[in-house]
Order: C-alpha cells, then structure tokens, then sequence
C-alpha cells in the first residue's frame, strides 16, 4: 500500500503574493518591452458542438510587431501559448484495499481548476527559460497552478505529488489537459500559428487564450484572447432542461416512457 | 452511428445500445422481468458513469412494465387492491431510495455501494433462484410431485393484524407485510436502477402467497410507478437521467421484449428459473471480481458541487 507524504510547499503558491509576483514581473518586464507587440487571431471565436461532434481543431495565428525602440541583436523568440477552459472544482479520489474490497478512502479537491489545460511552445519550456521563470510563469503543466484545499490550507503541491499527478494524468488521457512543445511552429521569424485540438468531451464555457513571448530567457510581452465553445443543437436543450428545469424534464421523461411501453403494446398485440 | 449522450455526456454508438436494449429486453420478455439488473451493469461497464445509468434505467423499465402491464390488464391478471397496498410501500421506499442515493453521491460512495448491493442482492437470489431450479429439475426428474405451496400453512405472516381481502388474488392477508414489501422493492430500485421484479414475484409468491395468476401484473404495476416516480425524482434532485440514452434503450427493450416471450413459452418453468438463477448469479460475480480485483486505476477524478454529472 503506497504511503502517501504530503509535501506541500505553504505559501509559495498563496493566491495573493503570486498576484504581486506576477503583476510585478508583468511591469518589471513590460517596461522595456513596449518595442514587441503581439498579433493573435483565433480561427474562429465561437466554436459549436453538435451532438455527433467528435471533436476538432482551433488554429490560433500571431505576428510580433517590433518598432524601431527593439533592440536589434534580439534575434529569436520564443512562444508559450496558455490555453484555460471554464473553472471547476474537481475531486480526486484514490482506492485502497479495505476489508478485501477496493473502496473510495483518501480524496483531494481541486478548486476552480480550468476543465481544459493545454500549454503549447516551440521548443522545451527548460530552452526557453530557466527553472524560475518557468514556475513564475507557470510554463508547463508541472508548473501551472492547480489549486487545492489541503488540510485547513489552499495551496498548489510539488508537481510529483500522489494526487496532483493523478488529476494530470487522468485529464490528460481524456485529452482535457495537454502539454505540446512542438506545438508552435515559426512561419518567419515573426509569424506563427498553433493548433489547439479540443476532444469530443470539451467542456462548454468561455476559454482563455494566454500568449507569452519570450526572448532569451525572459517574458518579453504578452496579450491574450478568448474563444467560446457552446453546444447547439437538441442535445444542449435537453441538458440545459434537465439541470434548469428538473419536474417538467421528469415528466416528460416519464410521459416518453410510458408512450413507447404503450405504442409497443400496441404494435405487438397477438389478438 | 456516433451520438452524444447529454446528460451521460459521452459519445455512444446508437446500434451498440439498441442492441443492448434489445438483449436485455429479449431476456426480461423470456422471464418475464425488467430487466434493470442487467442494464444498469451492461451500461456501466460501457463507460456510463453509474449513477447516470440508474437514474435513466429507471425510466426503461417504467416503459417496458407499462407494456407488460397493459396485456396483464386486458388479461385480468392484476389485482388492483394489492397493487395499491404494494405501490403505499413502494412510494414511501422509492423516495427514501433516491434520498439515499443522493446522501451517499455526495460521500463519493455512491459507486461502491451500487457494486456492493448488486454483489449482494444478486448473488443471494440468483443462488437461491438456482439451487431453488435445480432442486425442481430433479424433483421433476425422480417423477415426485412439484410441491411449490403447502396447502393450509400458515407462517408467521398470516398471525399479523390489519388483515385484508384482495378479492381478484382470493387472498386474506394482512396489509403489513405487503407494505413493507412494496417499500423493500421501492428503495432498492431507486439505489439500484433495478425494477426489482426478480425479487418482488419469489417474495409475492413464498411470503404473501399470492396465486401465480395476479402475481406478474400485479408486480408489473408495481413496477411501473415506483419507476416512474423514480424517474422523477432522479430527475427533480439529481438531474442524472438521460432522456436520449432512456429513448434508444426503451425502443431497443420493448422490441426484444417480444422475441423474448415468444422464446419463454418454449422452455419449462424449472429450466427458466435455472437459467434466470444462473443468469443473476453471474452479473453478481462480475460486479464481486469488480471489486476484488485492483483496479486500472486508484485514482478518480470528479467535478464537485453543481448539476453536471458525478
């Protein structure tokens, strides 16, 4: 039976001072920075789910403008694309052997995690930037803030944590949280374009785009978009009635069912 | 055919549940049974998260007893007084059942107490079903003669109070025992995603005697509203059931409910209890490896607190 130790890293991760840490770094950054200006369109920014959707592909285009102010030996960018789902809380449960059955005993909720994760660059987050700025940045999946309620504590855990591990692999292999570092491709020095591939199981909501560009290690400039995926069609009206309006979609449920029992009667009767 | 399931919220292949629907259907039309023991497993070992399954269980064996109530009515093989006393019982059960269900989602206990009362429940009366079958094969076999009620027994059930004529099943009996019957059934459905008619016709029959004449329709009425009702209240309080998933499994259930009881004629009554013994044993050890066995994964992952699915 795995023992679980908890190494949980207090305050590192606190919403608060990261806030400052970011909003600092953004300034500390921004400043210089104004020579680059980023460029981004997504292909579409409403994408429809249909019931026999079976899942697709976003392609998300970008250019960095430079002005005279750039410094002229900044040669090479590099990219980092963020892209963040509707938030949720989600729990995390691991089985144990108990009286001989597998039951549900130690459990973990994650709060307000995005339902879809996905991190793309150009090149491995450890060429782009060092260890640091990679965990400031939250470049990559084993650094992006996922927080969690631990014991009487919110807070994000060391990457390698029995729980946090799991609730990444389990999304991943639902294709809801991906890491791609080979994702963006340079069409010029300048011109890029990533694709963002969303699974058939996408989660409906507003979804950010985050776009960081980085030169020799450091956040030059970012800026960010958003596009929405909704659900249309008669599988989105059954399941926004079903939360929304409960007794009129038990009704009709249960008037469905007695339809079909009383139309088979009828279309089997021996007599 | 793919189609998204909405409340499931799962892609499905659409022949793949039809034929499914109609596989239970074929089975329950030859026993004369919902089916619902065997439905709820088949669609979580699909992938349907279980709680999704019961709930819209509910309401395919809510339209599979409606059929099979309306041939026993035009039959005369339902005793309305029982069925009332019964559904008393089963109302009070179901709401307590789905009350239940709901307490133990919010635990995240909910799948392993569904595995457990499956493994439990199936096992005990699929082995009773069994042995009961076989011990009749042989009976019939030696040529003695198949005793199924003592004539002129009276157990403890008969000393009870309250007692009551149900003129149409040419029984006196006291309300009691069938109230908690009909509550027994009531709240394994709704916890289960079973109609219970595997259990409530050998517990009519042994316990409260009723003649094997009113015994199936009467135990279809019962059936069919504490099943519609369940339907509404997984509806009201969980949002968990899936009208679309409900819809295919119902057209597939009723269709092969039909061959199903063309195929039942033609086998004798101790064989069909054997292989409906055997049948319900078999689900109960697949759901006791289920949980004996360790599995793929320790780890689980679902969204807290809202409607969506568990």
């Amino acid at each position: 039976m795995p023992v679980r130790v908890k190494r949980t890293r207090p305050n590192r991760n606190l919403a608060t001072p990261f806030a400052i840490l970011g909003l600092l770094s953004a300034v500390l950054a921004g400043a210089p920075a104004r020579a680059e200006r980023l460029i981004v369109s997504v292909s579409n920014h409403r994408v429809t789910v249909t019931p026999n959707y079976s899942g697709g592909e976003l392609v998300l285009f970008g250019s960095v403008e430079k002005d005279a102010t750039a410094p002229p030996g900044r040669g090479s960018y590099d990219l980092v694309v963020t892209v963040s789902g509707p938030r949720a809380d989600m729990v995390t449960r691991r089985k144990e052997r108990r009286f001989g059955i597998w039951i549900n005993t130690d459990s973990r909720q994650f709060l307000q995690v995005p339902g879809y994760l996905a991190l793309f660059a150009n090149r491995p987050f450890d060429e782009i930037a060092s260890a640091e700025v990679q965990r400031r940045q939250q470049l990559g999946l084993n650094n992006v803030l996922l927080m969690q309620r631990v014991g009487p504590d919110f807070a994000d855990v060391v990457p390698n944590d029995a729980f946090r591990s799991a609730f990444v692999r389990l999304r991943s292999e639902h294709g809801l949280y991906r890491e791609a570092t080979s994702a963006v491709t340079f069409l010029t020095p300048t011109l890029f374009r990533t694709g963002i591939p969303l699974p058939a199981e996408v989660p409906i909501g507003i979804y950010t785009v985050e776009i960081k560009l980085f030169s020799d290690g450091a956040l030059v400039t970012k800026t960010e978009t958003a596009f929405e995926i909704v659900k249309v069609g008669f599988e989105q009206f059954v399941a926004t009635t079903a939360r929304q309006d409960g007794l009129i979609y038990g009704l009709v449920t249960a008037f469905m069912a007695l339809m079909t029992g009383w139309m088979a009667s009828i279309v089997f009767r021996k007599d | 055919m793919q189609l998204y399931l909405p409340i499931a919220d799962i892609p499905v292949n659409v022949f793949l549940i039809l034929a499914m629907g109609a596989a239970v259907g074929f089975v329950s039309g030859m026993f004369g049974i919902g089916g619902g023991f065997l439905m709820t497993p088949l669609l979580i070992f699909i992938g349907i998260a279980p709680a999704v399954a019961v709930a819209s269980v509910a309401s395919h064996i809510a339209a599979s007893s409606f059929s099979g109530a309306i041939s026993y009515w035009r039959r005369r093989a339902i005793d309305p007084l029982l069925a009332a006393v019964l559904l008393t019982g089963g109302t009070i059960g179901t709401a307590m059942g789905v009350w239940t269900f709901t307490y133990l989602r919010s635990l995240g206990q909910l799948d392993l107490m569904i595995a457990l009362s499956y493994v439990i429940l199936l096992s005990t009366v699929g082995g009773l079903m069994f042995w009961e079958g076989l011990r009749a094969m042989l009976r019939v076999r030696r040529g003695g003669a198949v005793m199924l009620r003592k004539p002129g027994s009276h157990g403890w059930i008969h000393g009870l109070p309250l007692k009551m004529r149900f003129k149409r099943s040419k029984i006196y009996l006291s309300v009691i025992p069938v109230v908690v019957v009909g509550l027994v059934i009531g709240f394994i459905g709704a916890i289960m995603g079973i109609g219970g008619g595997f259990i409530l016709v050998p517990l009519m029959i042994y316990l409260l005697r009723v003649p094997t004449a009113t015994v199936i329709g009467t135990s279809m009425v019962l059936t069919l509203v504490t099943m519609v009702f369940a339907t509404m209240l997984h509806a009201m309080t969980n949002h968990l059931v899936d009208a679309v998933l409900a819809l295919i499994l119902m057209i597939g259930g009723v269709t092969g409910a039909q061959f199903g009881a063309r195929a039942g004629q033609k086998i004798r009554g101790e064989h069909l209890r054997l292989l409906l013994g055997l049948l319900v044993l078999a689900v109960g050890i697949r759901f006791a490896i289920e949980l004996v066995i360790q599995p793929q994964d320790l780890f689980s992952i679902r969204e807290s607190g809202g409607g969506g699915p568990p």
